[in-house]
């Protein structure tokens, strides 16, 4: 992700003969005008061959050298790359309008719900009502369930993944490095609903000694409220979601602590602790925050583990060891309520505030990296 | 590109003592401990899905049969019509998904300079983070919202297309990237103009890695239950086509024996066996088992892929 040391395909020099830019014979500068054995591109889209588009600059800087090559082949040349350059940035086009559709989507379906709305839209009070008459909802007990149970995912994760990746990179052997490596990658690929399953059969029942622990504690967060199903509990399975998430950053930041920094280390004689707390920490230091904010991303969006997991209340408390909906569990519970446009707009409006949260917490991360970038 | 740090070869002058010695190895305790840590939740869960699920899947006709007319309270039955859904709806969403995300990968790699290359990479970057459930919100207000289609099974594979292309563009980028420029300097030098050079040469050179990313994604959404939930519902019985009818996939299936888990039975306090016959007693609850086995099933899948993925890459020219 941040290997500023490969070579930019990107970088390649202007192809040039003996300082000039090549300019192919017989077809001149005339470039961007229609090529006549090119009317079918230009006429199907026709924003692909506008000189306003970046693409037809990037097909003129990138073309290699033409030698020796007759009239005709240099016509047909121009026309594949042409073609291909205008696929690739077609592709691209794509992906970025399908994001915009995302949000218009969202925005559009959910505009009219939230008008009608007699609730407020932030009230933490669950009783949602998606009748077309009485429209009731409101997104923050789903806001608080979602954003407590996945800071309890970064609370538990984050240190065990920064041990994980401490251990594989600076501990075990060289010959175990890439077993246990891959040993905690397999956590990530195993289906999300069969974390919900295992965390619901096996993991919450084995938990209620922990709660009821946590529970003396007995201060608001802690209030008791229920044993099993508690955000507690999803927080937890959540924790093991994203754990390979930011073990896997974390390790690859770690493994390449600048080599100077680390013996600088150990010729002061630091221990192995001292070196990793001279050397390595600090230098990970922003990977490893923006590979928590990726694994908080993802813990926000998890749908089908919360929603085995977690208890179904509908009384609102802001005890961890209450039930509840996160916006995923609460939209996929309901989906045989997507019947009238009025009420599945209130789901998609819990949707867009997801894709809001989601998206400030990814691109706070990659701000993150990019900062780190720059430093470098 | 990975250069582990080598111990200390030489002895250090003088060794650490007191506090320092000390908190040297209640870190090096600590840090070990972690990865202990990690194995607990990884070994149970296999192990729980192994123990419980294995019984299940060790019938031939698991693996050939539907669950067409068998409740919860029946024996018998299998996987295959969950089994033929999700190969068929990840096959297509991997057929949509590999040319789009690959020229996208070559764009922002052999071509993206322009502001179009910034703003792909942005979008690509925040497609990662669109969860999945979101994104089967977005295609629900599309297709079945706003063009009123019926929920079905390639929608599902259309939702699934936008959380794979970012994951093979990653890797696809990745790939490019270490593909040595001599390799296209040298294509060029033979007068090969810059498209064939890109299809001839560099994505030859990195196609086992793009194998592994594209691997890598296919694992990632097979598991995918969300989108399943609203968009594409689940049957009973095997279906081929992914255009029309429900059609069930390997997720929905372990969320409908999850359902029907905790079901009571023997209420009537006997059952029907095999021949149709009244026995005494009351009728077992098979979804629990089944539940098991049809996770099994889809972690077997998965992991599989995985290991492919993984084989793959070890014939990696660029990445070793």
């Amino acid at each position: 992700m941040t290997q500023k040391d490969q070579p930019q395909a990107g970088d390649l020099p202007t192809p040039s003969v003996g300082g000039e830019p090549v300019v192919p014979p017989g077809v001149g500068g005339d470039s961007t005008g229609p090529d006549p054995s090119a009317p079918s591109l230009s006429k199907a889209d026709p924003a692909l061959v506008s000189s306003a588009d970046p693409l037809a600059i990037s097909v003129e800087e990138n073309l290699p050298p033409v030698t020796g090559a007759g009239l005709s082949a240099v016509g047909k040349r121009r026309v594949g790359d042409r073609v291909f350059a205008g696929l690739a940035g077609g592709a691209s086009s794509l992906i970025i309008l399908i994001v915009i559709l995302v949000a218009i989507f969202l925005i559009q379906k959910s505009w009219h719900s939230i008008g009608q709305n007699k609730a407020n839209f932030f009230s933490t009070n669950p009783a949602w009502s998606t009748s077309a008459n009485d429209l009731r909802f409101g997104v923050g007990g789903l806001l608080w369930v979602t954003v407590a149970s996945s800071l309890i995912a970064l609370i538990i994760a984050v240190p065990v993944a920064i041990g994980i990746a401490l251990f594989i990179t600076q501990y075990a052997p060289k010959r175990f490095a890439r077993p246990v490596a891959q040993i905690i990658d397999l956590l990530a690929a195993i289906p999300s609903i069969i974390y919900g399953i295992w965390g619901y059969a096996e993991l919450s029942p084995h938990l209620t000694g922990v709660v009821r622990a946590l529970n003396h504690i007995g201060l608001g967060l802690f209030d008791k409220k229920f044993e099993t199903g508690t955000i507690f509990n999803a927080g937890i399975v959540l924790a093991i979601m994203i754990l390979p998430i930011v073990t896997a950053i974390s390790r690859d930041v770690f493994d390449r602590t600048p080599r100077q920094n680390v013996e600088a280390a150990w010729a002061l004689g630091a221990t192995r602790w001292e070196m990793i707390r001279l050397a390595v920490l600090p230098y990970g230091r922003p990977a490893v925050i923006s590979g928590s904010m990726l694994g908080l991303g993802r813990a926000l969006g998890e749908t089908i583990a919360v929603m085995l997991v977690l208890s179904t209340t509908s009384n609102f408390n802001f005890s961890i060891f209450n039930g509840g909906y996160t916006f995923a569990s609460k939209i996929a519970l309901n989906v045989s309520e997507f019947s009238t446009p009025i009420s599945t707009g209130a789901y998609i409006a819990a949707g867009l505030v997801l894709f809001v949260l989601t998206f400030v917490v990814n691109a706070a991360a990659r701000w993150v990296v990019n900062r780190r970038k720059d430093f470098a | 590109m990975t250069t582990a740090i080598a111990p200390p070869a030489a002895p250090v002058f003088g060794k650490a003592r007191g506090s320092r010695k000390v908190k040297n190895q209640v870190a090096t305790g600590l840090v070990t401990l972690a990865f202990l840590v990690a194995l607990i939740p990884l070994v149970w869960l296999l192990w729980t899905v192994i123990s419980k699920g294995w019984r299940v899947i060790f019938h031939a006709s698991w693996w050939s049969s539907d669950q067409r007319n068998i409740t919860y309270q029946d024996a018998g039955g299998g996987a295959y019509h969950a089994i033929i859904g999700t190969l068929q709806q990840v096959a297509i969403c991997t057929v949509i998904s590999v040319p789009i995300a690959v020229l996208v990968g070559i764009y922002l790699v052999e071509y993206g300079k322009g502001r179009l290359a910034k703003v792909a990479t942005f979008m690509v970057d925040i497609m990662t983070g669109i969860p999945s459930v979101v994104a089967a919100l977005f295609i629900f207000a599309l297709a079945i919202s706003t063009f009123h289609m019926d929920k079905s099974a390639w929608l599902v594979s259309l939702c699934l297309v936008i959380l794979m292309v970012p994951v093979i563009v990653r890797t696809t980028e990745e790939m490019l990237k270490l593909v040595p420029n001599e390799l296209r300097e040298a294509s060029y030098a033979l007068g090969i103009v810059k498209w064939k050079t890109i299809l001839k040469v560099v994505l030859p050179t990195a196609l086992t890695g793009l194998i592994t990313g594209v691997v890598l994604g296919i694992a990632r959404v097979a598991g995918e239950t969300a989108p399943l939930l609203i968009l594409g519902p689940y049957a009973q019985e095997t279906n081929y086509n992914p255009f029309s009818g429900n059609q069930a996939a390997l997720p929905t299936m372990i969320n409908e024996m999850f359902l029907n888990s905790n079901q009571a039975t023997g209420s009537t306090g006997y059952h029907l066996d095999e021949n149709g016959n009244r026995v005494a007693g009351a009728a077992a609850n098979f979804a629990p088992d089944r539940m098991w086995g049809t996770a099994l099933t889809l972690i077997i899948i998965v992991l599989a892929l995985n290991l492919i993925a993984r084989f793959i890459g070890r014939f990696n020219k660029v990445a070793n």
